[in-house]
C-alpha cells in the first residue's frame, strides 16, 4: 500500500500506477482538475476510478440493459432499485459481490458482503426483509475448499442473523475454476412506503453533512482497489484491505436510520462502502449538483493519528452518511444518542460544486464532486471470442451413448455437491426471523408476506455458469430466463431483476467477449421477458495465476405475489395428482450436470431458448396458480427432468410413477437439460381445463405419471422399467455428500 | 392480558413476539424500551429472541444489566409472569432469574430448524391450557442454546418440575437424534422455582399461524390467556 509520505508526484515518480491508475487516466485527472492532485487527492481520484467505483470497462456495456417499465420507480445509479408493487409500496434490492475479500478472509468477507448489501438498502428508506446469496466455490473435496466454504457460511450467517433479517435462499455451485477465487454475492430485499423514499443525494445549500454509526479505523484501506486487481499469491499481504463487520452495529444503525427516515429528519442518506468517505461525499454531492464542505477533524477515529487519506478512503463498516436541515439535527442526535450511535457533523452542503476538505485547518483536498465520482473514462476494451468455444461446442455429444443404470445414473446426480441439498447451508442461517417467511430456502422460489398489504414477494437468484462458459450469450439468456421462470413457479409475476456479474480481467480481449457477449444475452431476454434491470454490480478481475472463473452472470429476481395465499410449491402435494411437463422437449447434454459427473466434461452445446415461448410459459404458470388449477411446480434445472421428479417426490414426501414415451432417448429424455420446462402436478379434474388453456397459449402439455403415494419414484420407459428407486435411497444420495460440514 | 415486550439493543425477534399478541391473539402489546424502569399495569413480559448487544461478551450477558432488567426482577419477585425466548432465556439466565446458563451448540454451528419438544410440567400458567406430555412443533435458532446447570441443580430442577420443555422425537422420546444442541437432559426450557418465570430456546411466537408451518406454539400464549383472564375474574370477584 501507499507510503503517504512520499506520494507527491515529484517525490515518487508516477506513484498513480502504484494505486492502480493508469498514465493516460492521471493525464485525465490532471485535465479534469485543472492542475496536478495532491497526494490526498490522488487517493482520492484512485479509488473512485478503480474498476469496482466507476464501472469503467463494464459502463458502456450496461446501457444495453432495459432499465424502465410501468413498475420502475428507481433504476440503477442510486444505492439501490425500487420497484412499485402496489398499495403505495415498493421493493428495494441489490445484489452484490464480496469475492476477493471471501478469497482472503472468508468469514469477514462473507459478513461484511452482506453488511454491504444490507446497507444498500435501507440507505433507501426501507425495511430489508430478505436476504439472499450466490456462492461458487472449487469442488468440497479438500482442505482449503472446506475452510472457505464454512467460512462463508458462517460469516453470512453470522452478519445476517444477529441483524434479524431472514436469509431465505441462495444457491451453491462447486466447479473447478473457483479454487482460488471464490464468489460471494449476496442480494438483499426491502419493503417501503413509496413516499417515504430517500435518495442519496446532497442537496440543500446550508444543509449539514453528518456522519453516523462506527468510529473509522485503518480497515479496508483502498478495499476497492484490492478488490479491482486479480488475485495473486500475495493477495494474503492485502488481509488489511479486508474489513471488519460488527453486525451488532449494524442492527441497532439499521433501526436508527429507518426511525430517522420515518421522522423525516434527513433529506439524503448515503452509506458508506466501498472508497468509504471519499465515495460518500462525492457521489452525493455530485448526484445533487452540490459542492461540500468537510472537516475531518470532526470524524470519530478508533485511533489517533489517522492521515486525512486514511480517513478519507478508510472502508470501516457500519457507517452512515446523513444530508440533514439544520433544524432537525437535535432530534436526529436524539435517536442516535438513545441507541448509544456516535454522530458527528462533518460539514455542510455548499454552493458549487467542489469538495473541499479542511484538517487541521488547512484545506488538504479541493476537487470537483463530478469529476471525482463520474470523470473515470468509459473504455470500450478489445474483445475476441476466445478458441476455446469453438473447440468444445463442437464436441460430439451424439457420440456419448450412455447405456448405464438410469436409476444409478440419478443417484449419482443427486449426490453431487452442485444437485445435493444445500440444508448443510441454510440450517446455518435463521430463515424464519420477522415471521413472514411462507416458503424459505430450498424451493424454486423464497415466498415472503407483506403483512401491511396481504400480498407476498417471491425472491430467487439464479446463475448456471456452465452455460455461460459455452456460450455467454445463450448463457445470460437462460440466468435471467430460469430467475423469473423460477419466480413464475411460486405464481409471481416478475417485477424486476439485478444482477452481479462476475467476470475475469476485462482487459484481457477473451474476457471482455465473454462480459459483453452475456451481457447482450441478458439484455435481449429482460426485454422479452418484460423483467427490467434496476441495480446490480460488476466483479472483474476474478482470476488466479491467469486461470479466470467461468463466466458467472448471478440474477437475483423479485416477483410480485397478487394473494399471499395463493402460491405453489414444489414437492407434490396428493397422492391421485397427474404430473404433467409444461413446455418444449427439446434437451442437450451440452454443458449438462450429466456431462459433469459421468464424464467430467463441460462441453457441447446448451439447448438453446425460444424467448417467447418462455414467456408464454411462464404466463400460463402464472395464470394456473393463481386460478388454483394446479398444486405443485418445479423448474427443470440441472439434472433435467428425472432430477425434478426426485425433488418433487423428495420435497412433497410422495412417490411418484411416470412413464415416458417410447422411441425416445431415454437417458437424454431423463438427464438431459433444457429451459422453459416446468413439472406440474394437478388434480385429475383440473386437467382438461389445464390442458385446453395450455392449447390456447400454444404451450406443449406432456402427461406424465400419477403421485401415487408409494414410498418410491419408478419410471418407465414405453413398457420398460427404467428405475424403481425408494424415497429413502433418493434422501440419502440427496442429503449425504456434505455430512463433513455437519460435525 | 395486557403484554409487554421488551427491546434491547440488538432484540430481533421483538416484531414477532409483538406481532402474535397483537394480530394473532388479539390482545393488548406494548412494545418496552431497554431504559424504562416501570412495568406497572402489565400482566405478562416477553424477552424476545436477537441478539442483545451482539452477544459479544457472552449471550445476554450485557443486556441483563440494563435499567429494565431491575424492573423485570421486581416484576417477577412480586409475582408477575415473565417469558424469555431464546436470547430472552440467555438475558433471564445471565439475570439470575432462571438457573443454569447456555453454552456453545454442540455442533459449534448456529442452527435454525424444526423441533419437537414436551410439555414436562403442565400446572404453570404458561402451560396448563396442554395436556400431560404435549408435544409441540417450534423452531429453533440459535448459535449458544446447549442448557447446562451443574448434576445438583439439574436434580433440583427435575424435582421441583422446572423442567418444563424437552426435546423429544415426533413420537415424544427424549432421544439424543431430537436434541439439536446438546443440551443437558434435552432440557429446551426452565422455570424459576416459583413457576412464574419461563424460559425456553425454541420459538413458540414463530409458531403461531398455520401459514408459518406450525400452529403448536399458540398452546403456551392460549395459557398465559387463560391464566390471567382467570386471575381478573377472582380480582373483580
Amino acid at each position: 500500500m501507499a507510503d503517504v509520505d512520499n506520494l507527491r508526484p515529484e517525490k515518487a515518480p508516477k506513484i498513480w500506477r502504484k494505486l492502480g491508475l493508469k498514465d493516460f487516466e492521471y493525464e485525465m485527472i490532471v485535465e479534469q482538475l485543472g492542475r496536478e492532485p495532491n497526494p490526498v487527492e490522488l487517493n482520492m481520484y484512485s479509488v473512485m476510478w478503480s474498476e469496482h467505483c466507476s464501472y469503467k470497462h463494464s459502463r458502456s456495456s450496461l446501457k444495453l440493459f432495459p432499465t424502465g417499465g410501468p413498475r420502475v420507480v428507481q433504476g440503477p445509479g442510486e444505492n439501490a432499485g425500487v420497484v412499485d408493487i402496489g398499495d403505495g409500496y415498493g421493493a428495494v434490492f441489490k445484489i452484490e459481490s464480496h469475492n476477493h475479500p471471501s478469497a482472503i478472509e472468508p468469514y469477514q468477507g462473507a459478513a461484511t458482503g452482506v453488511g454491504g448489501i444490507l446497507r444498500d438498502i435501507y440507505t433507501m428508506g426501507a425495511q430489508p426483509i430478505a436476504f439472499l446469496n450466490s456462492l461458487r466455490f472449487g469442488p468440497p473435496n479438500n482442505a482449503r475448499s472446506r475452510y472457505l466454504i464454512e467460512g462463508v457460511v458462517a460469516g453470512i450467517g453470522g452478519y445476517g442473523n444477529c441483524v434479524g433479517i431472514p436469509t431465505v435462499g441462495g444457491e451453491v455451485y462447486f466447479e473447478p475454476c473457483y479454487r482460488g477465487n471464490p464468489l460471494v454475492n449476496a442480494m438483499c430485499v426491502g419493503v417501503m412506503p413509496l413516499k417515504r423514499l430517500v435518495l442519496g443525494q446532497a442537496c440543500g445549500e446550508g444543509n449539514l453533512v453528518v456522519l453516523a454509526g462506527a468510529r473509522t479505523g485503518r480497515d479496508g484501506i483502498h478495499g476497492v482497489t484490492f478488490a479491482s486487481e486479480e488475485l495473486s499469491d500475495q493477495s494474503e499481504e492485502d488481509r488489511p484491505a479486508v474489513q471488519v463487520g460488527d453486525p451488532f452495529l449494524g442492527k441497532i444503525l439499521i433501526d436508527a436510520t429507518l426511525e430517522a427516515v420515518e421522522k423525516q429528519l434527513v433529506v439524503g442518506v448515503q452509506d458508506l462502502g466501498g472508497a468509504g468517505l471519499t465515495c460518500a461525499l462525492t457521489e452525493t454531492a455530485s448526484r445533487a449538483g452540490t459542492g461540500l464542505e468537510i472537516d475531518l477533524k470532526m470524524v470519530p477515529l478508533r485511533e489517533e493519528g489517522l492521515e486525512p487519506f486514511e480517513i478519507l478512503t478508510s472502508e470501516s463498516q457500519e457507517r452512515m452518511l446523513f444530508i440533514v436541515e439544520p433544524e432537525k439535527l437535535e432530534d436526529l442526535e436524539k435517536i442516535f444518542q438513545h441507541w448509544q450511535l456516535p454522530l458527528s457533523v462533518l460539514g455542510q452542503v455548499s454552493a458549487g460544486k467542489m469538495v473541499t476538505v479542511r484538517h487541521h485547518g488547512e484545506v488538504v483536498a479541493e476537487v470537483p464532486a463530478e469529476s471525482v465520482a463520474g470523470g473515470a473514462p468509459a473504455y470500450e476494451p478489445e474483445s475476441r471470442e476466445p478458441e476455446y468455444i469453438g473447440k468444445l461446442s463442437a464436441f460430439d455429444l451424439s457420440a456419448l451413448k450412455p447405456a448405464g443404470d438410469p436409476g444409478q445414473y440419478l443417484l449419482s446426480l443427486l449426490s453431487s455437491p452442485d444437485i445435493a441439498s444445500k440444508e448443510w447451508a441454510w440450517q446455518q442461517y435463521d430463515y424464519m426471523v420477522r415471521t413472514s417467511t411462507l416458503e424459505g430456502p430450498g424451493g424454486d422460489a423464497a415466498v415472503l408476506r407483506l403483512r401491511e398489504t396481504g400480498k407476498a414477494l417471491a425472491v430467487t437468484v439464479d446463475g448456471n455458469s456452465r452455460y455461460t462458459y459455452l456460450d455467454p450469450y445463450l448463457g445470460g439468456m437462460l440466468a435471467v430466463a430460469e430467475a423469473t421462470r423460477n419466480l413464475s413457479c411460486c405464481g409471481a409475476e416478475p417485477v424486476g431483476i439485478t444482477d452481479c456479474l462476475n467476470f475475469g480481467n476485462p482487459e484481457k480481449p477473451e474476457m471482455f467477449w465473454q462480459f459483453r457477449q452475456a451481457v447482450e444475452g441478458m439484455a435481449e431476454a429482460c426485454r422479452v421477458l418484460e423483467a427490467p434491470v434496476v441495480g446490480g454490480n460488476v466483479s472483474f478481475y476474478n482470476e488466479v495465476e491467469d486461470e479466470a472463473i467461468y463466466p458467472t452472470p448471478v440474477v437475483g429476481a423479485v416477483g410480485l405475489l397478487e394473494n399471499a395465499k395463493n402460491y405453489c410449491k414444489t414437492g407434490f402435494v396428493r397422492n391421485g395428482d397427474l404430473i404433467y411437463l409444461l413446455g418444449p422437449c427439446e434437451v442437450s447434454f451440452g454443458g449438462s450436470q450429466f456431462l459433469k459427473e459421468l464424464y467430467g466434461k463441460v462441453a457441447g452445446r446448451p439447448a438453446s431458448i425460444d424467448l417467447e415461448m418462455e414467456k408464454a410459459v411462464q404466463a400460463l404458470l402464472r395464470r394456473l396458480i393463481a386460478d388454483g388449477l394446479i398444486v405443485s411446480a418445479h423448474d427443470l434445472a440441472e439434472g433435467g427432468l428425472a432430477v425434478a421428479l426426485a425433488e418433487s417426490c423428495l420435497a412433497g414426501g410422495r412417490g411418484a410413477a411416470v412413464t415416458l414415451a417410447s422411441g425416445l432417448d431415454s437417458v437424454l429424455e431423463l438427464f438431459g437439460e433444457g429451459p422453459t420446462r416446468v413439472l406440474i402436478s394437478l388434480p385429475p379434474e383440473a386437467s382438461d381445463r389445464v390442458l385446453d388453456l395450455a392449447r390456447k397459449k400454444r404451450v406443449r402439455m406432456s402427461e406424465l405419471g400419477r403421485v401415487d403415494g408409494g414410498d418410491s419414484l419408478t419410471v418407465k420407459c414405453g413398457n420398460a422399467l427404467a428405475f424403481k428407486l425408494g424415497l429413502d435411497e433418493l434422501k440419502k444420495a440427496y442429503e449425504e455428500v456434505f455430512s463433513w460440514i455437519r460435525t | 392480558m395486557n403484554c409487554g415486550v421488551i427491546v434491547f439493543p440488538g432484540s430481533n425477534c421483538d416484531l414477532d413476539a409483538y406481532h402474535l399478541v397483537r394480530d394473532v391473539l388479539k390482545e393488548e402489546v406494548t412494545y418496552i424500551d431497554y431504559e424504562e424502569r416501570s412495568l406497572q399495569g402489565f400482566d405478562v413480559i416477553i424477552l424476545p429472541g436477537g441478539f442483545t448487544y451482539g452477544d459479544y461478551l457472552r449471550s445476554g450477558a450485557i443486556a441483563a444489566r440494563t435499567p429494565v432488567m431491575e424492573a423485570v426482577n421486581r416484576f417477577a419477585c412480586s409475582g408477575g409472569l415473565v417469558l424469555g425466548i431464546c436470547n430472552g432465556f440467555q438475558v433471564l439466565t445471565e439475570a439470575g432469574l432462571l438457573p443454569g446458563a447456555l453454552c456453545r451448540n454442540d455442533s459449534l454451528q448456529f442452527r435454525c430448524r424444526q423441533v419437537y419438544v414436551r410439555i414436562e410440567n403442565n400446572s404453570l400458567p404458561f402451560t396448563n391450557k396442554a395436556s400431560t406430555d404435549q408435544v409441540l412443533m417450534m423452531p429453533v435458532a440459535h448459535g449458544d442454546g446447549s442448557y447446562y446447570a451443574p448434576p445438583e441443580v439439574l436434580q433440583d430442577l427435575e424435582a421441583n418440575g422446572q423442567v418444563i420443555f424437552r426435546y423429544v422425537d415426533q413420537r415424544g422420546e427424549a432421544v439424543k437424534a431430537a436434541n439439536p444442541n446438546g443440551s443437558c437432559e434435552n432440557i429446551a426450557g426452565v422455570s424459576n422455582r416459583a413457576g412464574n418465570v419461563v424460559g425456553l430456546m425454541p420459538h413458540p411466537e414463530r409458531a403461531g399461524e398455520a401459514v408459518l408451518g406450525s400452529t403448536d406454539g399458540l398452546v403456551i400464549f392460549e395459557s398465559l390467556r387463560g391464566y390471567c383472564k382467570g386471575r381478573e375474574v377472582l380480582k373483580s370477584g
